[in-house]
């Protein structure tokens, strides 16, 4: 098969490869898909709590040259961005910047997952947060 | 050395130059048809003919009587057990075969099912071997054929043959088996191993595609074949359309030459594969080998990489021509039947690479293959979520995953 030259260019030249602290706060964590199935992905965003733009995200995948360029582009579009910003990507918009072929496209639906389920991470977080000035119970870590 | 490097020689082989040499004047200056026989130039096309057939009864102990020429293997193996099934049909509707087949094997198996035929496909066992007693237990008195391949495309593990065949002796079925992965390779010996009907190719032994043969017993027992296509009544009646004079040249060549060449070669592909092999696993860990090791091609290796899928591994060694078992390079989107056959984990299927040493292969190549190998690996596994969850000793298997 080949691949397009920014499928190539992220998997030579992955972004963002590495993990966040997956206790703390203003990390929300996502990971999708399972080992049987060839794919899996873990995405992870950290948030700033003055401005609430995400001001990192992490990847790691395990999957096809595809499923690693979707995730890598999707860390790329996070930074910088709302939570209810990131909520507005697509996959059809990864298929696209990527050139992904029809076989490829379920790469795209697991990146738009792992976005998904990290910023819903970061929300159940958020919601479980002690009011400022108290101490916060240590949070177990999944 | 010269870049990409070709290490899928199960798939197909490069053509010895000594067999194109050999080949070339049956195309222009010796083009006679083999069935004219009434002048010169169809009398130097049978000769040439002949001589391929000795070449390869020469090589699998064969007589030259027995060798039915074919396209290919496909076709061979179709011939083998549609032949059979259509010529003993008044006597069983019985066929047994195994999991890890090939395709032209297995679908063959499954339209004759469709024509009120009845199929056992033998499971296998972990090291990729057939359970001989499940065997024995599986003949009945309808079975006509057993049909089990001499080594795996994909793991290139030896199957017992000769004890496979000795059984379908005493119980007075026949035995076909898809023999190209091997022919040339190892030795192979239709007497001792108890063979009746044995599937040929020329491209898997440095010789042309488009030319196979089958092996075809003409005594004890006498193998009688239906032709599965109507014309001329070529080849003993079972395989009719003009003889491809060229591509039979060139596949008897190729089986001299791997007949005088086996011994030595056999040892430099050995030593190939386990330096490889010895290589991947001191700069890796976490690398597990598919199939037996002991019942093996000299020139097979077939691993795992956990934590890293095949495709994106393929796509890290571009420089380099070899196969995965993952589902994404196949075209059916499923991971390898053969390593999900052996009891692997989907995940481990995913995960594999089939390295095929050949001729043409040197200790440079390997040497270069095997630090490419554990460069991009390595590479990939700081990318894999699984591989950061295994050194924190989370247990995968225990995981509950998120899949839609």
């Amino acid at each position: 098969m080949a691949y397009s030259d920014k499928v190539l260019d992220h998997y030579n030249n992955p972004r963002n490869v590495g993990s966040l602290d997956k206790g703390a706060d203003d990390v929300g964590t996502g990971m999708v898909g399972a080992p049987e199935c060839g794919d899996v992905m873990k995405l992870q965003i950290k948030v700033n709590d003055a401005n609430g733009l995400i001001e990192d995200a992490k990847f790691k995948t395990f999957g096809c040259g595809s499923a690693i360029a979707s995730s890598s582009l999707a860390t790329e579009w996070l930074k910088g961005k709302t939570v209810d910003e990131a909520l507005q990507i697509r996959n059809t918009d990864i298929v696209n910047e990527l050139s992904l072929p029809p076989v490829k496209i379920h790469c795209s639906v697991l990146a738009e997952d792992a976005i998904k389920a990290a910023i819903k991470d970061y929300k159940t977080k958020q919601s479980k947060k002690v009011p400022s000035g108290e101490t916060s119970m240590a949070q177990s870590v999944v | 050395m010269k870049t990409p490097i070709y290490l899928d020689n199960h798939a197909t082989t490069r053509m010895d130059p000594r067999v194109l040499d050999a080949m070339l004047p049956y195309f222009t200056e010796y083009f006679g048809n083999a069935a004219s026989r009434n002048h010169e130039f169809g009398w130097v096309a049978e000769q040439a003919v002949d001589k391929a057939r000795k070449q390869i009864g020469d090589l699998i102990g064969a007589s030259a009587r027995e060798i039915v020429f074919t396209s290919g293997a496909t076709e061979s193996d179709n011939l083998a057990i549609k032949g059979v099934a259509e010529m003993y049909a008044e006597k069983g509707n019985h066929i047994i075969t195994a999991a890890t087949e090939h395709k032209a094997v297995l679908d063959t198996c499954k339209k004759l099912e469709k024509h009120g035929f009845r199929v056992t496909y033998l499971p296998v066992m972990a090291d990729g071997l057939v359970d001989l007693d499940m065997l024995k237990e599986s003949i009945t008195d309808k079975t006509i054929l057993v049909t089990i391949m001499y080594a795996n495309n994909e793991i290139g593990v030896l199957q017992p043959v000769a004890e496979i065949g000795k059984i379908c002796r005493e119980r007075g079925v026949l035995f076909h088996t898809d023999g190209v992965q091997a022919i040339g390779k190892v030795p192979v010996d239709v007497n001792k191993d108890n063979i009746d009907i044995m599937s040929i190719t020329g491209h898997k032994l440095y010789g042309p595609k488009g030319a196979g043969a089958l092996y075809v017993r003409r005594k004890n027992p006498r193998v009688q074949l239906t032709a599965q296509m109507d014309g001329g009544g070529h080849e003993r009646g079972m395989r009719s359309g003009t003889l491809n004079v060229p591509g039979i040249v060139g596949l008897g060549e190729a089986c001299a030459i791997c007949q005088r060449e086996m011994p030595e070669e056999m040892q430099r592909m050995r030593f190939l594969r386990d330096k490889l092999r010895t290589k991947i696993e001191e700069g890796l860990d976490e690398v597990y080998l598919n199939g037996s090791w002991e019942h093996r091609l000299p020139g097979n290796l077939n691993m795992s990489f956990a934590y890293v899928e095949g495709e994106s591994l393929l796509m890290g060694i571009n420089d380099i021509a070899v196969s995965s078992g993952s589902a994404c390079t196949s075209a059916t989107l499923e991971p390898s039947y053969v390593l999900k056959a052996l009891g692997l984990g989907d995940d481990i299927a995913h995960s594999s690479i089939r390295f095929g040493i050949g001729r043409f292969n040197t200790e440079e190549e390997i040497d270069y293959v095997a630090g490419r190998m554990i460069t991009v690996v390595r590479k990939l596994r700081e990318l894999s979520p699984l591989y950061e969850m295994a050194k924190e000793g989370i247990d995968l298997s225990k995981v509950s995953w998120v899949t839609d």
